[in-house]
């Protein structure tokens, strides 16, 4: 086993918690960018997406995650909340059912949320988006060796500072075309969060 | 006889009520809804789409019209939410150009396919003499 219900509700609320503490920092990013709305709108989602699952328990890891779709999509105005909205749709469709899962299920619910996103914002790795983040993080979710939760937490950490040399081709941040270049990429910081705090929830013991 | 009907997406919800207002007066028989912000903030919201959608269904179809990025991520969610089953197709139109040349197709009895080309159509529109 590598996630139950208890360790995906604590992956989220330790999410939500990145997300307020870095609120100012996400914004800042999107402002030099985008329309300056990442941090607020993610912090805004992830607090209400949290709330609702407190407000509940689980036996089934599909029905945690589609709380966790729905209130995302129906919270957060930019386009992150269809997107991570989107991601988590994925993850409730794979995991349907399932209390608890291993690597394969792991790495095979991620692998259908990058294949959402990819649909959804039409990006592909190189645009300068969550992609370039997730792509790596999922391949290294369903490589051969060992899962560890630091290296996929650095993989991520590595891929969301190379967006800092990519040219946005995606968003508003693709009106900048070449003035993007030298920033990284909010999505991608936020993605980061995202699978840092997964990394490190699978890293500890049953109930840390 | 039965319409096309419309829905209009903008991160303000005043930007889609206004336009709203504008399209009841120049052809007060097609419905058109609107589905402007996100929870009362700026922004779009794909629930609010989806009911939007619903709220005008019509069997000859409807066409969504959008202002920025997002609302169109926001609209294809709406849709895939909807199911496939439902005739609504997402017109790569300027918004307010788009949205008064489908009313104005729409309330002549055109079909879906025509109000969706007349809409894109308006992406080329003059507004000025040289």
């Amino acid at each position: 086993m590598v996630l139950d219900v208890e360790k995906a509700a604590r992956w989220i609320h330790r999410l939500n918690g990145k997300i307020q503490e870095q609120k100012q920092y996400l914004t800042d990013l999107d402002q030099a960018i985008g329309d300056g709305d990442h941090g607020i709108n993610l912090a805004r989602g992830f607090q209400e997406a949290a709330n609702a699952i407190s407000a509940n328990s689980y036996q089934d890891l599909g029905a945690l995650c589609k709380d966790v779709a729905m209130t995302l999509i129906g919270k957060v105005g930019g386009a992150s909340g269809p997107l991570y909205g989107t991601a988590f749709m994925k993850l409730s469709m794979a995991w349907k059912g399932q209390k608890e899962i291993d690597r394969e299920a792991l790495a095979k619910g991620f692998k259908d949320a990058l294949e959402g996103l990819k649909m959804r914002g039409k990006a592909q790795p190189g645009d300068k988006t969550m992609i370039d983040v997730w792509e790596p993080a999922v391949a290294y979710m369903a490589g051969e060796g060992p899962l560890n939760g630091e290296e996929l937490a650095s993989v991520a950490k590595e891929k969301m500072e190379g967006t800092k040399e990519l040219e946005a081709k995606k968003g508003r941040a693709a009106y900048l075309g070449k003035r993007s270049i030298g920033h990284i990429d909010p999505g991608a910081a936020s993605s980061y969060l995202l699978f840092s705090t997964l990394a490190e929830v699978i890293g500890e013991g049953e109930s840390a | 006889m039965e319409y096309v009907s419309l829905v209009l997406i903008s991160h303000s919800k005043e930007v889609a009520e206004g336009l709203k207002k504008i399209l009841n007066q120049v052809q007060p028989d097609v419905k058109v809804a609107a589905a402007g912000g996100a929870d009362g903030e700026i922004g779009t919201n794909a629930l609010a789409i989806k009911e939007a959608i619903e709220s005008v269904y019509s069997e000859k179809g409807v066409v969504i019209l959008f202002d920025l990025g997002s609302a169109h991520i926001n609209a294809e969610l709406a849709l895939e939410m909807l199911g496939e089953d439902k005739d609504v197709r997402i017109a790569d139109a300027p918004l307010v150009e788009g949205a008064y040349a489908a009313v104005v197709e729409a309330g002549m009895g055109s079909s879906l396919e025509e109000v969706v080309q007349s809409s894109e159509r308006a992406r080329n529109l003059k507004k000025m003499n040289d």
